[in-house]
């Protein structure tokens, strides 16, 4: 029971500590660091753009941190976001411009998030299927991919479904283009922050009903924690570790729908930005939580905005440090309470 | 020559409130083998432990031959000549058997080369002298856990001990082995050791030793030399009244064959033989009991008639249940068929240690209707039928709806298994295997009545026991498994008359099964 406490403590204790040390970088850099936080607020929560970037950004790391929390549930390591999500961007960018303009918008973004979503999923069930079948570690298979994806992409780009001159697509028709809240509600003014939120939330709060309250999840959890007892149980592990992976690539999927179809409406090379990476540290923070991963989700936001905001005053590698610090804390947190 | 060569006085360990150990004064006799009995949690380890240097005592004192000493790591104990052989064994597997046991004790200069193939040939010859068989040349990780515990005495002996402290060597060994391992006691005694062996076994306890001491709740109860105790005596110390070692064996009311094994082979994915044309029935309301040293094909006959077998083996012949054939079915459907299974090691293969009494209640029935409701559990449903077998199975527990099943002691943990299984609805066959393996003694005759009571209630049960005791006491007929064969099947009246004449029942059953 104490100890359930003290993990609950950790994260924000991890985030003050790194915050701390981060302090000390801006005082190295000559800056005053009470003076970049102000400023850093002011920019980011103290104004309607800057807050829309947040959530912008922490939609698509709420569906980066749930592709590596919800294989992790089965003590899989999804190292693949950033290819699944490759997948995913080009293949919703794709689907956007070979469809119909006047499409249905409902058909036309289901189609195309759909088409996202079995990108990524496929890309994941490769390395769940090595691993079933091969016994394939899926850290090594899923970074592997990410390697490959990556160099598919490049090599469609080139060739010819790039508008020539750029490293772009052409541009998916309007009716695939998911509204953005600035356009719809009138909030959040000229920010990208799009409709593809409130998927992610229900993403959360559904597979957190799905993994602690449902039977599947149920048989899940047991195959993760104790495989060898699943087996006696009657539990067909390989098929939860496939669903597990085939969930992950799926919220991968999605996390390039809200880049490709709430904002870019195209897909260029580097558009995933690491993101996909940015999910482990995420899920990490998160201890791979579907729910606790929407505040992760906002906290890298914040800070990976943050920095773009002061990057006129500070050099913005130092929030990228700040997250990195933060992720490490939490590590030697959770190892110092295990071992005491 | 009954000089102490270790003694112990007053001696206490406290860890935090709690005393492990409190107040021991023990006199271990030079070249005895003395044995320590009592049962899980007694505090066997914790004193052992105090004596090898792994902890310091709380008070008290230790000497060794006459010399007062206070030990703070186990460097000096084996300097005293006094070595340990731990529960669990700390060897490295990517190592040979003789760098292994060189490994602290090199005897060579820095730089200078091994000395492996001298140490090997000494090595060699302290094996031969004392039935401790293995190959010097071998990979740990290659060997068998009786052999790896074979290396960690010879690692003691290599060293010069002559005071050996074995903390229950013979919870992983199997029968045949712990006779090994007993012979190798002898001649080391023989030779002037003094043998210091930790269990919770009387049967072993008075078979191999010249004293036994038995400890109960941290205290050490009482110091007898062996021939002048019996088991009933000992068993009553350790466990603080009374205890019934034979269960009562009403007659029993027998019905329609259950299961119906035909035929039965399976080789595995590498084409060995594992079981051979195995034929058998259990009728409703009989214990078919399963003799046979381990290894034999238990484990295969099991996996078989559960449905959990390797995918790329081979399994011919038939298997029924109530007429169906349940050959090639999965778990979840022979399961929903009526069936239970208690596989042998509870903690690895039937509980998630990580989930609440609640989950481990349900788990592998999750399935059944009356648990779920649309969409996920019926939690009310779950938590009133937990109730129900928290109190009638007195699971003692801190919290019914948070607390893991790992922090429950192990007797408890056994308790929930053993209430999902029997309680299975329409349950027709129980497979049981090793039903009282690491158990207490005092839990053994409540698991053994269980037993009983299941079979009572017309449901038919396959009991795979090495502990010839225990299929006697309860079998209705047995069948000898040697090699993937059942070799001899004793009839219900030829084990109703052995059960009279026990001693030469049991011969004859280890005949049949090496
Ligand atoms: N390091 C420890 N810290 C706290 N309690 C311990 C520790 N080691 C053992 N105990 C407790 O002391 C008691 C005796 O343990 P142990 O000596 O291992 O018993 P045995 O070997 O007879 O089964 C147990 O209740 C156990 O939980
Ligand atoms: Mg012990």
């Amino acid at each position: 029971m104490r100890a359930g406490i003290f993990k609950i403590a950790i994260p924000p204790l991890a985030v003050v500590l790194s915050l701390c040390i981060s302090a000390l970088l801006i005082m190295a850099a000559g800056k005053n660091p009470l003076f970049i936080y102000q400023k850093m607020f002011t920019m980011t929560l103290g104004s309607e753009y800057g807050t829309g970037q947040i959530v912008f950004r922490a939609t698509s790391l709420v569906f980066a941190g749930l592709a590596v929390a919800i294989p992790f549930k089965l003590k899989l390591f999804n190292i693949g976001g950033e290819g699944q999500m490759l997948a995913g961007a080009f293949s919703a960018a794709l689907a956007g411009t070979l469809l119909p303009p006047q499409t249905h918008p409902v058909l036309a973004v289901f189609f195309c998030t759909l088409s996202a979503i079995t990108a990524g999923a496929s890309v994941a069930l490769l390395s769940g299927w090595l691993k079933v079948s091969f016994g394939v570690n899926e850290v090594i298979s899923t970074i592997m991919l990410n390697f490959i994806v990556q160099a598919c992409a490049g090599f469609l780009l080139t060739g010819n479904l790039s508008v020539p001159s750029t490293a772009h697509t052409y541009e998916i028709v309007p009716s695939a283009q998911i509204p953005q809240f600035d356009t719809v509600f009138g909030i959040w003014q000229k920010s990208p922050a799009n409709f593809s939120t409130l998927f992610a939330l229900a993403a959360c709060f559904g597979l957190w009903f799905l993994v602690f309250k449902t039977i599947p999840g149920y048989e899940m959890r047991a195959a993760g924690l104790h495989p060898e007892a699943a087996r006696y149980a009657g539990i067909d592990t390989n098929f939860h570790i496939l669903k597990a992976m085939g969930i992950g690539g799926a919220m991968a999927g999605l996390a390039a729908a809200n880049l490709v179809l709430g904002y870019k409406h195209y897909y260029e090379s580097g558009l995933t930005d690491g993101i996909g990476f940015m999910g482990i540290a995420v899920a990490l923070l998160a201890f791979a939580h579907p729910v606790w991963i929407i505040g992760s989700a906002m906290l890298f936001g914040f800070l990976q905005y943050g920095g773009l905001s002061v990057n006129a005053y500070v050099p913005k590698d130092i929030f990228l440090m700040v997250q990195a610090v933060t992720i490490l804390m939490i590590l030697i947190l959770t190892k110092f309470l295990h071992r005491n | 020559m009954n000089r102490s060569v270790l003694s112990v006085s007053g001696l206490s360990k406290k860890f935090g409130t709690f005393w492990a150990n409190r107040n021991i004064s023990l006199e271990i006799e030079n070249g005895s083998i003395h044995a320590i009995v009592g049962e899980n949690g007694a505090g066997k380890s914790t004193l052992t432990r105090m004596l090898y240097g792994l902890l310091s005592p709380t008070s008290g004192f230790i000497s060794a031959r006459g010399k007062s000493v206070r030990f703070s790591s186990p460097r000096q104990a084996i300097a005293e000549g006094i070595g340990m052989v731990h529960q669990h064994f700390m060897l490295v597997p990517e190592l040979t058997v003789t760098e292994n046991i060189m490994l602290g004790d090199e005897r060579s200069h820095l730089f200078a080369p091994l000395k492996k193939r001298g140490t090997a040939e000494t090595i060699r010859k302290i094996a031969d002298t004392h039935a401790l068989s293995i190959d010097p040349d071998a990979l740990v990780s290659d060997l068998s856990v009786g052999e790896e515990q074979r290396v960690e005495i010879l690692k003691l002996l290599y060293r010069n001990a002559d005071i050996l402290i074995l903390d229950e060597p013979t919870a992983v060994l199997t029968p045949l082995e712990t006779e090994k391992l007993f012979a190798t006691l002898k001649s080391l005694q023989k030779e002037g050791k003094t043998v210091i062996l930790i269990t919770h076994k009387l049967d072993e306890a008075i078979s191999v030793s010249d004293r036994v001491s038995v400890m109960r709740r941290g205290e050490l109860i009482a110091t007898e030399p062996t021939p002048s105790v019996t088991k009933a005596d000992l068993a009553r110390l350790m466990v603080g009244r009374d205890v019934l070692l034979r269960v009562e064996h009403p007659e029993e009311n027998i019905g329609r064959p259950v299961l119906e094994v035909s035929n039965l082979s399976m080789n595995d994915w590498k084409g060995v033989q594992r079981l051979n044309g195995l034929s058998f029935e259990i009728r409703a309301g009989e214990i078919y009991g399963i003799a046979g040293v381990e290894g034999n094909g238990q484990s295969e006959l099991l996996a078989s008639l559960w449905g959990i077998a390797d995918r790329r083996s081979v399994i011919d012949g038939s298997v029924m249940l109530d007429g169906t054939s349940i050959k090639g079915l999965h778990a979840d459907k022979i399961a929903a068929m009526g069936v239970s299974h208690i596989p042998e090691d509870r903690l690895k293969h039937a509980v998630v240690p990580d989930f609440t009494i609640a989950e481990n209640l349900i788990f592998g029935r999750h399935r059944e209707k009356k648990f779920a409701r649309t969409g996920g559990f019926n939690i009310p449903a779950i938590r009133e039928y937990t109730d129900t077998v928290i109190s009638e199975y007195m699971i003692r527990h801190d919290d019914r709806d948070n607390q893991k099943l790992a922090s429950l002691s192990g007797g408890n943990q056994q308790k929930v298994v053993l209430a999902r299984e029997i309680r299975r609805p329409d349950l027709k066959l129980l497979l049981l295997a090793q039903p009282t393996r690491g158990v207490d003694i005092g839990a053994i005759e409540m698991i053994h009545r269980q037993i009983i009571e299941t079979r009572d209630k017309g449901i038919a049960i396959l009991l795979v026991s090495a502990e010839l005791d225990e299929l006697v006491s309860l079998s209705t007929r047995i069948g000898c498994l040697y090699k993937g064969s059942l070799r001899r099947e004793f009839t219900a009246e030829e084990v109703r008359y052995g059960r009279s004449s026990e001693k030469d029942f049991k011969k004859e059953i280890g005949l049949s099964i090496t």
